[in-house]
């Protein structure tokens, strides 16, 4: 083995090493809304504009998160999965369930920087 | 007009629930099989929209009755399982039964946008008298506080259900 195959070798064992990190580190945090028992938790999440949030399915039938008034946002949720959105513009946004509508929440988004 | 008859003798079957049950409040095991009953007919019902109706959207609410139900009944099944709770047949069950067998009936005569109206408006009519059920009967009579919690869910879910059945009738007409 020369020099050069060793560097490599050791080299691709440092990468490996860093990327065992990455996965957690690149995925970006999200505020979590839990969609369980046919409710929605909470009924009112605020975030800052640009912020993730997350919708967890915790029952055992699909569901949707759809915003009600603009159509910012129209994702189906399978039993068990969950879904992202990234809140891109400040406003108050109301969504629900299309399959249940009577599940409804709201998510309020501030301009980046106000709290 | 068939219909209309059957939808409301469908209702009074349900609706006379209570009256039946005011010296005899039903079991947990009764409990159990009325709702679970209660469930596979909606998906008996869904089927038969399926194989009927050509509306994207009736078919779309047809295949989520079929999925919802179906899955909230096997956790039904679960439960009384874990719980060691034989669900036991009674009257309730049996008229329930044999009116959806009736509606089914009067529903396979139909075709095209008859069909799709008389079904949806059969599962608006149908959930909101289960519904009754659950607040009036079934919910207040569970003495199990996990049969209650089912039951308390899955009122949500017919509730839910119901307003589904009147946003696609009224988007459909």
């Amino acid at each position: 083995m020369t020099r050069t195959t060793v560097w490599r070798a050791l080299s691709g064992v440092i990468a490996l090493a860093m990327m065992s990190g990455a996965p957690a580190s690149a995925v970006p945090a999200a505020k979590q809304i839990v969609l369980g028992g046919m409710s929605i938790a909470p009924m009112q999440l605020t975030v800052k504009a640009g912020e993730t949030v997350e919708w967890v399915n915790k029952d055992v039938v699909d569901h949707t998160t759809t915003e009600k008034n603009t159509a910012a946002w129209n994702v189906s949720i399978a039993p068990g999965k969950s879904a992202r959105v990234v809140m891109k513009k400040a406003g108050s946004f109301d969504y629900y369930c299309r399959y249940h509508p009577n599940m409804v929440a709201r998510v309020v988004v501030t301009a980046p920087g106000k709290k | 007009m068939k219909v209309r008859l059957g939808l409301i003798a469908g209702a009074a079957c349900l609706a006379a629930m209570p009256a039946t049950a005011q010296n005899t409040k039903p079991n947990d095991a009764q409990i159990a099989h009325i709702a679970y009953t209660a469930g596979v007919l909606d998906v008996e019902a869904g089927k038969q929209a399926l194989a009927i109706s050509n509306n994207a959207e009736v078919r779309a609410f047809a295949e989520q009755m079929v999925k919802d139900h179906t899955a909230v009944n096997d956790q039904a099944l679960a439960l009384v399982k874990k719980l060691n709770v034989t669900p036991e047949d009674n009257a309730t069950s049996k008229a329930l039964t044999a009116q959806a067998a009736a509606k089914r009936a009067e529903l396979a005569q139909l075709t095209g946008t008859a069909f799709d109206k008389a079904y949806l408006s059969n599962e608006v009519a149908y959930h909101k008298t289960v519904n009754g059920a659950l607040e009036t009967t079934l919910i207040p009579s569970a003495s199990n506080p996990e049969l209650k919690s089912l039951l308390q869910t899955g009122l949500k879910l017919f509730q839910g259900h119901q307003m589904h059945a009147e946003h696609t009738a009224k988007a459909t007409n």
